[in-house]
């Protein structure tokens, strides 16, 4: 009986691995394509898939560089862009999650039920309203709209209301209060540092979706050389593509996913971790 | 919460509405207002032809009666939902497989954490270069027909962007590929939470692994399925990036591929805000729905 069991285990476990190899398989492989043929020149790629890496990529990095498109300041945007809105995202967000975490006052149930109703909210039914007022406060063309409204983030919210929850005592805080400490104080040196796994995932979530996001930087920003990745992603595909070097085709999509992917590699295990824990409360 | 409610002394309270502030101000001038207009809007005439600016006119729900009355919208409400659900059921299908997989205690598979990393990175990529590769990748002279042909499985390249069915597929698959571990990791924590003991009574009780799945791990799953059905719905209402850069925004082959948001994003470049707002109420309406079930579903679930 129970070497029956094992035998099975074992071959359902080879047939699990298999398919887990070919999932793999599945997510890499276009990945694989990519950055060989950004090694490839455009004689190289006209004349059909081969799948070994070539010796192109400093060449199509230069012609990149010198093209037409503005990549560095679109990396430099997109860069400042991001880190500026997961460092305010996160901060804020917080600190939303410590007012309702830490004190008791009039409406604070109220205010809780809202943030989280408004949660699902996506931006795209509102930004017909978003871009008529920044056209009217003058901020079209510019930053400010994409970066601010980070600090009112709902979701970064939730996942640090939900990390106070499970690991924020409140008697620290008490212990804090006897010795003297202001509130504002007790926030940005006790309740902040205490965040920090937190504070983690949530920059790299934030960072990232900022990174990737195409919607609205692409309805806000119309000077070339202020526009995003993203946007110069759709340029590229809405320009007579057929004239384009390949090669830097190849090479300008692997070069804005890169960072991402490098960041990644290292992190990987806090972001899956990071997932598993903003999920749904189980 | 309950524990730290006795010692509190009630002049800190104030630092409650302190720390709040710069929530509320930012997400009612960039969130609130721009609903409220949008809602505003979506009651005036208000668009332009060639260079002359009509309205805007107070027309009451004109906006909405033609918006219905088109097929427009509802060709493309049928678009976005038929490469949702295309993406979606091999997605949630293949999350079960694998978070059953890596769950089990009698599998014990080793390098989970490997796997897990890879079918996550997909959610992470730029969307909108995704599709770029995705685009060069199939395209008529493209790395893929290149291949099929070399393996002799096609004897021309196979025009993937010119079919609707393959077009929409197309779409489906890199939402597929994108999400499937994002949704695998939600499941597994799900499968995770189930008391182990249940599992073991079921075991001495001589129940098949597959009799555990389907009648024990699935329905104690289900108001994890839920959510995770009724975000996706959420999400897939909001398909956008794949499509639009997949097909330079004209959702074609004649427009089988255009989504609802693509169509927003129409209205607002040519700048029809009475349309446009008509639109976004529309799916503000359906996605508030939507988001409703999940706190029901939530909820009723913590009563328990």
């Amino acid at each position: 009986m129970r070497k029956k069991e094992s035998q099975m285990n074992s071959s359902s476990r080879v047939v699990c691995y298999i398919v887990l190899v070919l999932v793999s398989i599945m997510c890499l492989f276009w990945f694989y394509l990519l950055f060989v043929n950004a090694t490839r020149s455009n004689s190289e790629l006209s004349r059909g898939f081969t799948p070994f890496f070539s010796t192109h990529a400093a060449e199509n990095w230069h012609n990149l560089l010198h093209g037409t498109l503005p990549i560095l300041n679109g990396l430099w945007n997109s860069f400042f862009i991001a880190i500026t809105t997961s460092v305010l995202s996160v901060y804020f967000s917080t600190m939303t999650a410590y007012a309702i975490h830490a004190y008791d006052f009039k409406g604070k149930k109220y205010i809780y039920a809202f943030i989280l109703g408004v949660m699902m909210i996506p931006t795209q039914v509102t930004v017909l309203g978003f871009l008529q007022l920044i056209g009217k406060m003058n901020m079209d063309d510019s930053f400010i709209p994409l970066i601010v409204p980070a600090i009112a983030a709902p979701i970064t919210f939730f996942y640090m209301k939900q990390y106070m929850d499970s690991s924020l005592s409140l008697s620290l805080i008490e212990a804090a209060r006897i010795d003297g400490a202001g509130e504002f104080r007790i926030f940005n040196t006790i309740v902040f540092p205490l965040m920090k796994p937190a504070i983690a995932v949530q920059m790299i979530f934030t960072f990232v979706t900022s990174w990737n996001n195409y919607f609205t930087p692409s309805l806000v920003l119309h000077t070339d050389t202020k526009k995003t990745l993203p946007i110069l992603i759709a340029q590229l595909r809405a320009a007579d593509w057929l004239k384009f070097d390949m090669g830097q085709v190849y090479m300008m999509i692997a070069f804005s996913i890169a960072p991402v992917i490098i960041v990644y590699l290292f992190m990987s295990r806090n972001i899956v971790g990071g997932v598993s824990l903003g999920g749904v409360k189980e | 919460m309950e524990k730290s409610k006795n010692n509190k002394v009630v002049s800190y309270n104030k630092w409650g509405y302190i720390f709040l502030l710069p929530f509320l101000i930012v997400y009612t001038v960039f969130q609130l207002i721009p609903l409220i207009t949008t809602i505003y809007n979506s009651f005036f005439e208000n668009y332009r032809v060639g260079l002359m600016q009509v309205g805007p006119n107070f027309v009451g729900l004109k906006n909405y009666a033609e918006l219905f009355a088109t097929p427009d919208i509802w060709q493309y409400l049928a678009n976005t939902m038929i490469m949702w659900i295309m993406g979606f059921v091999p997605q949630i299908l293949l999350s079960l497989l694998l978070g059953a997989w890596f769950t089990s205690p009698s599998l014990r598979l080793k390098g989970q954490q490997f796997f897990k990393t890879v079918i996550y990175l997909p959610n992470l990529i730029m969307a909108s270069a995704f599709s770029m590769l995705f685009f060069t990748l199939f395209a008529n002279e493209g790395p893929i027909n290149s291949m099929l042909v070399g393996a002799g499985i096609l004897s021309t390249g196979y025009k993937f962007l010119s079919h609707t069915f393959s077009a929409r597929a197309l779409v489906a698959f890199m939402n597929f590929i994108m999400w499937f571990g994002n949704t695998t990791i939600l499941l597994m924590s799900g499968m995770l939470g189930i008391d182990p003991s249940i599992y073991e009574a079921a075991e001495i009780d001589g129940a098949s692994s597959n009799q555990i799945f389907f009648r024990i791990t699935l329905p104690l799953l289900k108001p994890i399925l839920v959510y995770v059905l009724i975000t996706s719905l959420i999400g897939g209402l909001q398909m956008f990036d794949v499509p639009q850069i997949l097909t330079s925004g004209t959702g074609d082959p004649s427009r089988t591929t255009m989504t609802l948001i693509m169509y927003l994003n129409k209205h607002l470049y040519s700048k029809n805000f009475g349309m446009g707002g008509a639109l976004s109420v529309f799916l503000f309406v359906i996605t508030a729905i939507l988001s409703i079930l999940v706190f029901k579903f939530v909820n009723s679930k913590e009563v328990k």
